[in-house]
C-alpha cells in the first residue's frame, strides 16, 4: 500500500468539500439536538418520581418515544426518513437533507444524557432550593444547568463524536461527508491513499473535538 | 408559632409501609428554641422535613404562622417557604455559584428588586461574619463558612422560623460551638423560632429552650431542657443525657461503700448555696463526694452529687429530709450489696 501524495494533491478539493460538508452536518444536527434535546432531557429528569415537578404520565411517554428513537438502527432510520427529509428540505441528497436523519437520531441520544447529567446533583441541593422557596423555572435555571454544566458539557463532546460517527452513514443516501469520502475512494475503489487520509482527518477531529470538550467542561467546573 | 397536630407520616416501600412520624403533637412558641432529639431513624428528619412540606404529611397538620400548610397550593406553598428557612447538614450550597448567587439566590425567589439584593446580600454577609468571601465558591470554604452561606441563605427573606436538620452534625466540636453561638444570637437578635433536630445532645444543652425526645416516630418525652436534664423519665432520655453529663459510678466501686450511697441535685439557684457543708454541720454523719460537676444549662446551675454518707441509719434519714427540705432533689442509689 503507500501513500501516494500526489493522489492527495489530485483530490484536495474533493477531501476540502468533504469535509466542510461533515461539519455543515454536525453543525446542524448537534443545534437541534441541543434546542430540542436539552429542555427533553430536563423535562425526563424533573417529571421522574420524586422531583418537584412528578407526572408520571409524561414521563413515561417522553421516555417511550425517546426509547423507540434510540432502538431504530441509524442506516434504518435515515432510509425511513426520506419522506419527512423530502418533506422538510425538499430534498433527499446532500448534507442539508442527511441532517434531518442525524438531528432524529441524535435529540434522544442527548435527551438521555442531559437526563443522566441531571441525576448526578445532589438531591439535596434541589430541595434546598425548593426549601428557599424557587420557583421551578428558576431551579431549572439557576440550580440543575449550572450545577450539571461540566457533565453536559462532556455529553456534547460524546454527542459531537457520535454524530461524526453516524455521518459517515449519510453516505448511502448521498449525504456526502469525510466518511462518504472513504466508503466511495476508500472502500470500493480500493484506494488506499484516500482511506489513510480520510481516516487521519477523522482521528485528528474527534481528537481535537474530545480535548476541547475536557477543556472546557474542566474549566467552567468550580467544584 | 408552630402548631404540629396529630402529625403522621408514613412511607410505603417494597417491603410494606413504614411509619416515620407516628401521631406526633408539638405547639413550638414564637422566639423559642426548639431541640427535638432522637437517634437515627427515629423519625425527627421526616418530622422537620414535614415543618416545611418538604414531605406531605400523610395526615395531621402543621400550621406555621397560623396557616395550614397542608392546606396551601403549589403558589401559596411556595410563598410560605419565603418565611421558613431551612440549614442543613451537608450545607446543599450552588457549587457553581459564589457565595453571593447563592444568597442573591434566595432573594430573587422572594421576587426581591434586583437593586436591593446587594445590599441585603452584603447586610447578610455581615451577620454571619463572612464578608470576606463575597465572590468564593463554595469549594473554597471550611465547613464551618459553608454552613454560614446556608444560614444567611434561610435568612435572607426574614423567616418567622429556621429550621435546622442536623446543621452541626458534619462539624468538629469548635465550629459546632461557633455555629450555635452564631444561631443562639440570631435567635436574640431577630426573634425568629427556631427548630433543630439533632443526635447530640450537647447542641440541645448549649442553645435549647425547650427539647423533645423521639423514639421510633413517636414524642416520648417533652419539656423544657433544664427540667429533663435535672429529672428525666423515660431510659432513652436518660442515655442522652449520659452521653453529656455522665454519673455513673463504676460496679466494683459500688461494692466497697459501707455507707448509703445518694445522688445529689441541685436546681438553679440552690446550686451555689451551702446545702451540703450545712447537712453535714447539722447531723453527726460523715459525707464522702464520689463523683460530681455543676453542669450550666442555658447558664443556669445544676449540680449533681455522688455521695456517701455514713452514720447511724435514723441520722441518715434525717440528713436527707433536710436536704430535700432545702430543695435538693436526694436519690438513694441502690448499693451492690
Amino acid at each position: 500500500m503507500g501513500i501516494e501524495w500526489g493522489r492527495i494533491i489530485e483530490l484536495w478539493p474533493e477531501i476540502q468539500t468533504a469535509f466542510f460538508q461533515t461539519l455543515t452536518m454536525i453543525g446542524i444536527s448537534l443545534s437541534v439536538a441541543l434546542i430540542i434535546g436539552l429542555p427533553l432531557g430536563i423535562l425526563l429528569f424533573i417529571t421522574d418520581r420524586g422531583l418537584f415537578l412528578e407526572n408520571r404520565p409524561v414521563n413515561s411517554v417522553i421516555g417511550f418515544v425517546v426509547n423507540i428513537v434510540r432502538s431504530i438502527p441509524f442506516i434504518i432510520l435515515l432510509v425511513a426518513l426520506i419522506p419527512l427529509t423530502k418533506f422538510i428540505t425538499g430534498t433527499t441528497i446532500g448534507p442539508i437533507a442527511a441532517s434531518v436523519s442525524l438531528s432524529v437520531a441524535a435529540i434522544p441520544f442527548f435527551a438521555r444524557i442531559v437526563e443522566t447529567s441531571l441525576r448526578e446533583i445532589d438531591k439535596g441541593v434541589i430541595e434546598a432550593a425548593i426549601a428557599v422557596g424557587a420557583t421551578p423555572w428558576m431551579i431549572i435555571k439557576d440550580v440543575l444547568l449550572p450545577e450539571a454544566k461540566a457533565s453536559i458539557i462532556q455529553g456534547v463532546t460524546l454527542t459531537i463524536i457520535s454524530l461524526v460517527a453516524y455521518s459517515a452513514m449519510a453516505g448511502v443516501v448521498g449525504g456526502g461527508g469525510i466518511g462518504d469520502l472513504a466508503i466511495r475512494f476508500g472502500y470500493y475503489r480500493y484506494d488506499n491513499t484516500i482511506m489513510i487520509v480520510t481516516v487521519v482527518i477523522l482521528i485528528v477531529l474527534v481528537q481535537l473535538i474530545q480535548q476541547a470538550g475536557d477543556y472546557t467542561a474542566k474549566a467552567i467546573d468550580k467544584r | 408559632m408552630i402548631q404540629i397536630e396529630k402529625l403522621t407520616k408514613t412511607y410505603t416501600t417494597k417491603h410494606g409501609t413504614v411509619t416515620g412520624v407516628d401521631n406526633v403533637s408539638l405547639d413550638i412558641g414564637k422566639g423559642e428554641i426548639f431541640g427535638i432529639v432522637g437517634y437515627s431513624g427515629a423519625g425527627k428528619s421526616s418530622l422537620i422535613r414535614c415543618i416545611n412540606l418538604l414531605e406531605r404529611p400523610t395526615s395531621g397538620s402543621v400550621i406555621v404562622d397560623g396557616k395550614d400548610l397542608t392546606k396551601l397550593n403549589g403558589g401559596q406553598l411556595r410563598k410560605a417557604r419565603l418565611k421558613i428557612g431551612m440549614i442543613f447538614q451537608h450545607f446543599y450550597l450552588i457549587s457553581q455559584k459564589t457565595v453571593y448567587d447563592n444568597i442573591a439566590f434566595a432573594l430573587r425567589a422572594a421576587g426581591t428588586p434586583p437593586k436591593s439584593i446587594s445590599t441585603r446580600v452584603e447586610e447578610l454577609l455581615e451577620m454571619v461574619g463572612l464578608s470576606d468571601k463575597r465572590d468564593v465558591y463554595p469549594a473554597q470554604l471550611s465547613g464551618g463558612q459553608k454552613q454560614r452561606v446556608g444560614i444567611a441563605r434561610a435568612l435572607a427573606n426574614n423567616p418567622a422560623v429556621l429550621l435546622c436538620d442536623e446543621a452541626t452534625s458534619a462539624l468538629d466540636p469548635n465550629t459546632t460551638l461557633s455555629i450555635l453561638r452564631l444561631l443562639k444570637d440570631i435567635n436574640r437578635k431577630l426573634n425568629i423560632t427556631i427548630v433543630l433536630i439533632t443526635h447530640e445532645m450537647n447542641v440541645v444543652k448549649e442553645i435549647c429552650d425547650r427539647m423533645a425526645v423521639m423514639q421510633e416516630g413517636r414524642v416520648i418525652e417533652e419539656g423544657q431542657v433544664y427540667d429533663i436534664f435535672a429529672d428525666p423519665q423515660k431510659d432513652l432520655t436518660k442515655e442522652f443525657i449520659s452521653s453529656v453529663v455522665s454519673f455513673n459510678v463504676p460496679e466494683h466501686l459500688l461494692k466497697e461503700f459501707t455507707g448509703t450511697l445518694v445522688k445529689v441535685l441541685f436546681k438553679g439557684g440552690v446550686a451555689g448555696e451551702s446545702v451540703i457543708s450545712d447537712t453535714l454541720q447539722n447531723y453527726p454523719i460523715k459525707g464522702n463526694f464520689l463523683h460530681g460537676a455543676i453542669e450550666y444549662i442555658q447558664e443556669r446551675p445544676l449540680g449533681i452529687f455522688i455521695m456517701e454518707l455514713k452514720g447511724t441509719s435514723s441520722a441518715v434519714m434525717d440528713a436527707l429530709k433536710y436536704m430535700e427540705s432545702r430543695s435538693a432533689i436526694v436519690e438513694v442509689i441502690p448499693s451492690g450489696h
